[in-house]
């Protein structure tokens, strides 16, 4: 057996297909049948079109058009003259295609990676992607096309990339496994809205499994058994099915309201990261959006997307929920996200430097496209606006100020907008935290972001698997500030809400619920879950664990306390 | 030889589909077509160099066309430009 990270629950149970990262190296040679090596080349040129074309179009169909450009701009490059033109006539001159494709890519990664702009210095890891694929072509390297394995396949790769995580069919896809990666990272998350059991950060597995080894996935508590013998097989098909019939008796609470076992009505939220989520939300019956990363919206573009464009996705949102609650939190960049038309500076310690609403309060123009395009979809829903990384009292003041400043230039432009639009803080910083009593008076709410308030609280890279053990929200530290943060919301009479992994966590929500936590926002999958695990505790049961467990000395008793009490 | 001068029109400048649309749109001609730009001339037919150019929202650049239906080139790649480049 294997241990690693639990990342996504459930059990799965299939055949392993590896995913490996080839050796791209050639050998340079001089190559006598200049006109066979030409026609090698045409080959793998046309071969990498014909994929590309097939991807792209394949891209058009499941996202959109404009993601699709990028692909179909991979295929236009190779074509051009200036590129394979280049490369024939290298090859003209006796170079092998490999050293041809070579030489005039990393010339063009070179030109551009040294242009001004930032849009132009993107098409570097364009060229960059088209060299590795063609390259591919010309070493005979075929991809394992992600999309086409077959049913039951357990994934086992180093690291599981967005790009590798879209070609997933969920039905096909029984569990993964990766030697990288911890509970936020983004495979985790990934593996968790397609509802795949996952386990990571299991060291080396990549090299200790074959293809087609038979693998057990258990991604509730991040084992991995690699050919199993029978008696273990049955042990977890039987495992499987019982989570599989738990599952299904969640089904009971679709449409129910979420309350506590007292009758305490709470509010069960979603967290969301694109306007087509809010559909995902609603089918899984959550009663509103207590996040909505506006990220994708900047990440998924060359430029700065314009007010309009922005407008359109927030109102897609509103719209979608409904007339229910949607929290949309401002640009959260810098940190682990990167977007390079900004021109954010390579930072010693992103995480602590210039992100978020630093960034933001720093390029006041760009925020107010941000903050005037959430205002004007606040004319179609309710909406209300948080803002990430707060550290001081003046960094809510200055963006109170510039709503304000929105709100005079859209009433003087007669657009309609909801003049009560709140505007929230996300505490999520150890600083936040201590000042939660100050930040209640300028803001109209308060949401938790649990896993930064963790990282910050504990000093701990969260995707660091060395430091990982250090990570948790159940250490006392954490759990402390966590219980500050929420009185003195209560105190302050502003509602309080936790958008973090741990408002979905059963071992958390009854210490949530004794806190006085008005809000749970939760991955929709997880939607149903929590509802099931509010409605078996009353308040009174929730202050007698919490009162015991917060005079406790560390989060291994914490935990195996928690555990012992649960009611899952 | 014929050249008009033209302003860049579009929000993005030259960028990825801009380019491409250009750049095969000047591959339909027989006529050589440059883009004259800070001194330098760069290539219609090939993306790469279009999006080299760095041309951005307001770059003012002269755009040449010479061979047998340069004429047609210039009306129709100028127009082109002019509309915002299909952006």
């Amino acid at each position: 057996m294997y241990n690693g990270i639990g990342a996504s629950r459930g059990i799965g149970i299939g055949h392993i297909c590896r995913i490996i990262e080839h050796d791209l190296s050639f050998e340079a040679k001089m190559v006598e049948d200049t006109e066979a090596e030409k026609k090698r080349f045409q080959k793998a040129i046309d071969s990498f079109v014909e994929d590309t074309n097939a991807m792209a179009e394949d891209i058009r169909k499941n996202i959109g058009p404009k993601e699709a450009e990028i692909l179909l701009g991979h295929a236009v490059m190779m074509s051009d003259p200036a590129m394979s033109g280049e490369m024939f006539k290298m090859i003209d001159s006796g170079q092998c295609a490999e050293s041809a494709l070579t030489a005039v890519c990393d010339m063009f990664i070179g030109m551009f990676q040294n242009m001004e702009d930032e849009m132009m210095r993107q098409r570097a890891s364009d060229i960059a992607d088209v060299k590795v694929s063609v390259l591919k072509k010309l070493l005979g390297i075929k991809d394992i096309n992600i999309s086409k394995v077959a049913q039951g396949t357990v994934l086992v790769c180093k690291d599981l990339t967005p790009s590798m995580t879209s070609q997933i069919v969920k039905e096909n896809v029984a569990g993964i496994i990766t030697e990288v990666g911890g509970n936020t990272s983004h495979s985790a998350i990934l593996a968790r809205a397609l509802e795949i059991p996952a386990v990571l950060s299991v060291p080396g597995i990549v090299d200790i499994v074959s293809d087609n080894d038979t693998a057990i996935v258990d991604g509730t508590e991040g084992e991995v058994f690699i050919n199993p013998d029978g008696d273990i097989l049955s042990k977890y098909l039987k495992k499987r099915e019982d989570y599989l019939a738990k599952k299904a008796e969640l089904q009971k609470f679709i449409g129910k309201e979420t309350k506590t076992a007292d009758g305490e009505t709470l509010e069960l939220f979603c967290n969301i990261g694109t306007p087509r989520d809010a559909k995902k939300a609603r089918e899984c019956d959550g009663e509103g959006i207590g996040l909505f990363r506006t990220e994708f919206l900047f990440m998924d573009t060359t430029y700065y997307p314009t007010e309009e464009e922005q407008f359109e996705a927030y109102k897609e949102a509103v719209e979608t929920m409904e007339y229910r609650t949607v929290i949309i939190r401002t640009l959260d960049i810098g940190g682990d996200k990167d977007i390079p038309y900004l021109g954010l500076k390579k930072e010693e310690n992103p995480f602590l430097g210039y992100r978020a609403v630093r960034y933001c309060l720093g390029n006041v123009e760009d925020y107010k496209i941000q903050l005037r395009a959430i205002i004007r979809a606040s004319a179609y829903g309710k909406v209300k606006i948080m803002v990430p990384l707060v550290t001081t009292v003046d960094e809510m003041r200055s963006v109170k100020k510039l709503v304000e400043e929105i709100k005079e230039e859209l009433r003087d432009e007669k657009i309609p907008f909801d003049n009560g639009i709140e505007v929230g803080c996300m505490v999520e910083t150890a600083s936040a935290s201590l000042i939660a009593d100050l930040l209640a008076k300028e803001a109209d709410f308060f949401s938790i972001g649990t896993n930064d308030l963790a990282q910050y609280t504990m000093a701990v890279d969260r995707g660091n698997a060395d430091v990982a053990y250090l990570y948790s929200t159940f250490q006392p530290s954490v759990l402390r500030s966590i219980k500050y943060i929420i009185e003195c919301a209560n105190a302050a009479g502003i509602p309080v809400g936790m958008c973090g992994e741990a408002a979905a966590d059963p071992l958390m929500i009854p210490l949530l619920m004794s806190f006085g936590l008005d809000e749970y926002s939760v991955n929709p999958v997880l939607v149903l879950t929590a509802r099931c695990i509010i409605s078996k505790w009353t308040k009174a049961e929730a202050d007698v664990l919490a009162a015991k467990v917060m005079a406790m000395d560390t989060k291994e008793e914490i935990v195996a306390t928690l555990k012992a009490a649960s009611k899952e | 030889m014929v050249s008009k001068n033209l302003t860049i029109s579009n929000e993005q400048g030259m960028h990825m589909r801009p380019a491409s649309l250009l750049s095969q749109m000047a591959a339909g001609f027989d006529s050589n077509v440059s883009i004259k730009f800070n001194g330098n001339s760069y290539d219609c037919k090939s993306v790469m160099f279009l999006m080299a150019a760095c041309l951005k929202c307001g770059s003012e650049i002269e755009l040449v066309c010479d061979g047998p239906d340069e004429e047609k080139a210039l009306n129709e790649i100028s127009a082109f430009i002019e509309a915002g480049m299909g952006d």
